[in-house]
C-alpha cells in the first residue's frame, strides 16, 4: 500500500481553482519532487495534505489513515512533518528550544509530572534535551545550541527547520522549497543532506523545489504541475524529455514560431 | 590604559554600592524603622540581591532568608505598614505571575484577569461567612465555616476559577489578540455584574452590599489575623508560585505556549493542540488568581464587587508589562514598582508636601495632591517605558539551565549507582 495515496484532489480559493483533480502515489522510503512553473500550486497541494484546508474535495491516505477532516496537528500527530517555504521558525526560543517543540508529541510528561519536578520528568526531560542536542548536532549545528534561532544565518536557519521537523520523526517529511535562497555551493550540499537523511534515517521526502539540477539529482519519482492541473509523472529521465514539462516551462512552440 | 583604570575603578565602585546596599539596607531599615528612603533602599537591595552575579548561589540565599524572615517582620513589629505594604507586593506578585502565564508565556492578552481574582474571592467568602445558609439549610451545614478551612479554599478556590477560566477560554479562545482582549474585557465585567445582581432570587453575593465579615483563616484554631500572619501565608505562596510557574515555563507544556506565541500555524504543524494549550494557560492563570482571591476575601474580611473593576486587571497587566513579559523575576519586579508607587511613593510624597503647607513654606491646594494623580503618573510612566524600553524592566530570556540541571542530577545519581555495582 502506497504511502500517500491522493485521489482526486480539488481546491479552490472562490472562483480560482488552485489545485484540480490530482491524483497522487508515492511509496515509503522513496524521494519524490513536485515541480511546476510560479503560481502552479504546488505550495496549496502541500497545504492540503498537511491538513491546512479541511474543506478539500478528494481523499488524501497516509499512511492507513484518511486525513478527511483533520487539522494540521491530527496530520502531524500521524507523523508528517514539513518546512515552510519561508522559514517558519520560533524565533525568540533558543535552537535546541525549536528542537524539543518537534519533540512535542513525543513527550508524554503530564502537568503533575511538571509541578512536582518528578523522577519520571526529569529523564523524559533529560533524554528529551540529549536526542535535541543529537539533531542538532546531525544537521551540521555543532556548539549553536545556545543561539536563537533568529540570529542564525539564513542557511542555518533551514536546517534547523529540517531538524525541528525530523524531530516529530516523520513518516514522510514534506519540505517545501528546502533549496530557496541558498547558493549552488550550499544546494549541492542541501542535496547531499537530504539524500542522507533518506538512506540513515529511512525517512520518505516529498519536496516542491524550482532548482532543477536539485530536483534531477535526487528524486524517484517526479510529478509536475501547471494551472493545478498534474501534467506528467515519471523517472527525472522521463520528466527531461516530456514535450508537455517543456511547453509547460519554456512555453509552446507555436507561439514561439509566433513570436520569431 | 587611562581609560581602562577608569573604567576599573568605575566598575570596583559599582560592585562596592551594590554589595554596601544588599549587606547595609537591612540594618539600616531596622534602625531607622519607619523611614521611608530607608524602605525603599531595602527593596532596591532585594531586586540588586537578585541581580547580583558576584555573590554566589548560597550566600544569596542565605542573605535573601535573613531579609525576608528575619529582617521584614522584626521591622513590620515596629511598623506593620511596610510589612502590609509588601504584603501588598506580594499579592500583586502572585496575580502578576498568575497573568504572565497567559499574556507573557502564551501570548494572549488578557484584560479580564480580575474577574477570575473575583470568582476565587466569592468562593471563599460566601462560605466563610453566613451567606451561603441563604441557600444550605443550616439544619445540613451551619455557616460560617471555621478559618481553619481556608486551606483547604485555597485550592478549591484555585479550582474553581480554573474551571471558570476553562469554561470562558472554550468560546473566547477562537479569537485573537485585540479580539481576544475585548472579549475577555466583557467576561470580567460580565462576572462583576452577575456578582452585583446575584442577590435576589436567592441571595449568594448579597449584591452591591458586599459580604462581610469573612473568616480570617485560622490554623489548628489559631486565628492567622494580623498582618505579620498574611505576610508569612503570602511568602509562602508567591514561593510556591514562583517554583510552579518556573517548572511549567521550563516544560514541555512552557515550551508549547511560548512556540504558540512565536508562531502559531509552525507550532501547529508540530503537533501542538494549540486549543488545548491555549485553554491549558487561560486556566492555570486563572487558578493563581481564584487562590488570591481566596487569601484577598480572607484578609480584607469584607469584599463588594467594586473590588474587581477594570483597573484593577490593568493594574495587573501594566505590572506585567512593565517588570518584562514573559519573565517571572521581571514580573515580580513590576509588582513591586507599581505597588511601591501606589501605596508609598506618591502617599509620602504627598504628605512631604501637606507638611510643608502645614509648616507655612508652600501653599498647595488640596486638588493638587500628588495622591490624587497616581493614575497621571502610572500613565506617564508606562508611556515613557514604551518610548524607551518596550520589552520591559527584565526582557524574558530563554535558557536551557533547568534541562541542563536535570541532565547533571540524572547523570550524578546513575554515576552513584555505578560505583554501588561496582
Amino acid at each position: 500500500m502506497a504511502l500517500l495515496d491522493v485521489k482526486g484532489l480539488t481546491k479552490t480559493f472562490g472562483g480560482l481553482v488552485a489545485v484540480n483533480n490530482i491524483d497522487f502515489q508515492m511509496e515509503d522510503k522513496q524521494i519524490v519532487s513536485v515541480i511546476g512553473p510560479n503560481g502552479a500550486g504546488k505550495t496549496t497541494f502541500f497545504n492540503v495534505i498537511s491538513g491546512y484546508y479541511p474543506d478539500h474535495v478528494g481523499t488524501i491516505t497516509f499512511g492507513g489513515h484518511n486525513l478527511k477532516d483533520l487539522n494540521p496537528e491530527k496530520v502531524a500527530a500521524y507523523r508528517m512533518a514539513r518546512t515552510f517555504q519561508n522559514i517558519r521558525l520560533f524565533p525568540d526560543m533558543l535552537t535546541v528550544e525549536n528542537i524539543l517543540v518537534g519533540m512535542h508529541l513525543h513527550l508524554s510528561s503530564n502537568l503533575f509530572d511538571i509541578v512536582l519536578n518528578t523522577k519520571r520528568l526529569k529523564r523524559e526531560e533529560k533524554e528529551a534535551y540529549e536526542r535535541a542536542m543529537e539533531l542538532l548536532n546531525y544537521v551540521g549545528l555543532e556548539g549553536k545550541d545556545n543561539e536563537l534561532a533568529k540570529n542564525l544565518p539564513y542557511g542555518e536557519q533551514r536546517l534547523l527547520e529540517i531538524a525541528r521537523a525530523l524531530a516529530i520523526k516523520p513518516k514522510l517529511l514534506l519540505l517545501d522549497e528546502p533549496a530557496a535562497g541558498l547558493n549552488p555551493k550550499e544546494t549541492e550540499a542541501m542535496k547531499n543532506f537530504i539524500i542522507k537523511i533518506r538512506d540513515e534515517l529511512g525517512h520518505s521526502i516529498l519536496l516542491i523545489e524550482h532548482d532543477m539540477k536539485l530536483v534531477m539529482g535526487l528524486s524517484d519519482k517526479i510529478t509536475v504541475i501547471n494551472y493545478g492541473v498534474k501534467i506528467a509523472e515519471g523517472t527525472p529521465d522521463e520528466i527531461k524529455n516530456n514535450p508537455e514539462v517543456i511547453k509547460a516551462y519554456l512555453g509552446d512552440d507555436t507561439t514561439t514560431d509566433a513570436v520569431a | 590604559m587611562e581609560n581602562i583604570s577608569k573604567l576599573f575603578h568605575e566598575y570596583i565602585k559599582r560592585e562596592i554600592i551594590q554589595l554596601g546596599i544588599i549587606f547595609l539596607s537591612p540594618i539600616l531599615l531596622y534602625v531607622f524603622n519607619g523611614n521611608g528612603i530607608a524602605f525603599i533602599l531595602f527593596l532596591l537591595s532585594l531586586f540588586l540581591l537578585h541581580q547580583s552575579n558576584k555573590l554566589n548561589t548560597k550566600i544569596k540565599a542565605i542573605i535573601a532568608i535573613v531579609d525576608l524572615i528575619v529582617i521584614i517582620p522584626l521591622v513590620g513589629f515596629a511598623n506593620s505598614y511596610y510589612l502590609d505594604v509588601i504584603t501588598q507586593i506580594g499579592i500583586y506578585a502572585i496575580l502578576a505571575i498568575g497573568l504572565n502565564v497567559v499574556v507573557g508565556f502564551t501570548g494572549l492578552l488578557n484584560l479580564g484577569y480580575v474577574g477570575f481574582y473575583a470568582v476565587g474571592a466569592y468562593t471563599y467568602a460566601i462560605f466563610a461567612t453566613s451567606q451561603a445558609n441563604n441557600f444550605i439549610s443550616p439544619a445540613i451545614l451551619k455557616f460560617p465555616i471555621s478559618g481553619n478551612w481556608f486551606w483547604l479554599f485555597l485550592i478549591i478556590g484555585m479550582v474553581v476559577s480554573g474551571f471558570v477560566g476553562f469554561l470562558l477560554g472554550l468560546p473566547v479562545l477562537r479569537l485573537r489578540g485585540d479580539y481576544l482582549a475585548i472579549v475577555t474585557l466583557g467576561f470580567a465585567e460580565i462576572i462583576r455584574i452577575v456578582l452585583n445582581n446575584l442577590d435576589k432570587p436567592i441571595n449568594f453575593t448579597n449584591g452591591p452590599k458586599g459580604i462581610t465579615p469573612v473568616q480570617p483563616p485560622a490554623f489548628f484554631g489559631i486565628v492567622l489575623n494580623q498582618t505579620i500572619h498574611y505576610y508569612f501565608i503570602v511568602l509562602v505562596l508567591l514561593g510556591l508560585t514562583i517554583i510552579a510557574a518556573n517548572r511549567l515555563n521550563n516544560s514541555r507544556v512552557g515550551r508549547a505556549w511560548t512556540a504558540i506565541r512565536e508562531d502559531e500555524l509552525a507550532a501547529r504543524t508540530m503537533g501542538i493542540p494549540i486549543v488545548k494549550m491555549k485553554l491549558l494557560a487561560f486556566s492555570i492563570g486563572a487558578a493563581f488568581a481564584g487562590m488570591m482571591g481566596v487569601l484577598f476575601a480572607a484578609k480584607q474580611s469584607f469584599i463588594d464587587p467594586s473590588s474587581f473593576g477594570f483597573m484593577e486587571s490593568i493594574g495587573i497587566l501594566a505590572m506585567v508589562i512593565m517588570g518584562g513579559m514573559g519573565n517571572i523575576s521581571g514580573v515580580i519586579i513590576g509588582a513591586l514598582a507599581v505597588v511601591v508607587l501606589q501605596l508609598h511613593i506618591l502617599k509620602e510624597f504627598s504628605n512631604f508636601l501637606r507638611q510643608l503647607t502645614v509648616a507655612g513654606i508652600i501653599n498647595i491646594p488640596s486638588q493638587l495632591d500628588p495622591a490624587k494623580y497616581e493614575r497621571l503618573v502610572f500613565g506617564l510612566i508606562l508611556v515613557l517605558m514604551c518610548i524607551f524600553r518596550p520589552q520591559g524592566f527584565l526582557p524574558a530570556k530563554r535558557t536551557m539551565e533547568y534541562i541542563k540541571k536535570h541532565v547533571k542530577k540524572l547523570k550524578k545519581t546513575e554515576n552513584k549507582k555505578d560505583v554501588f555495582v561496582e
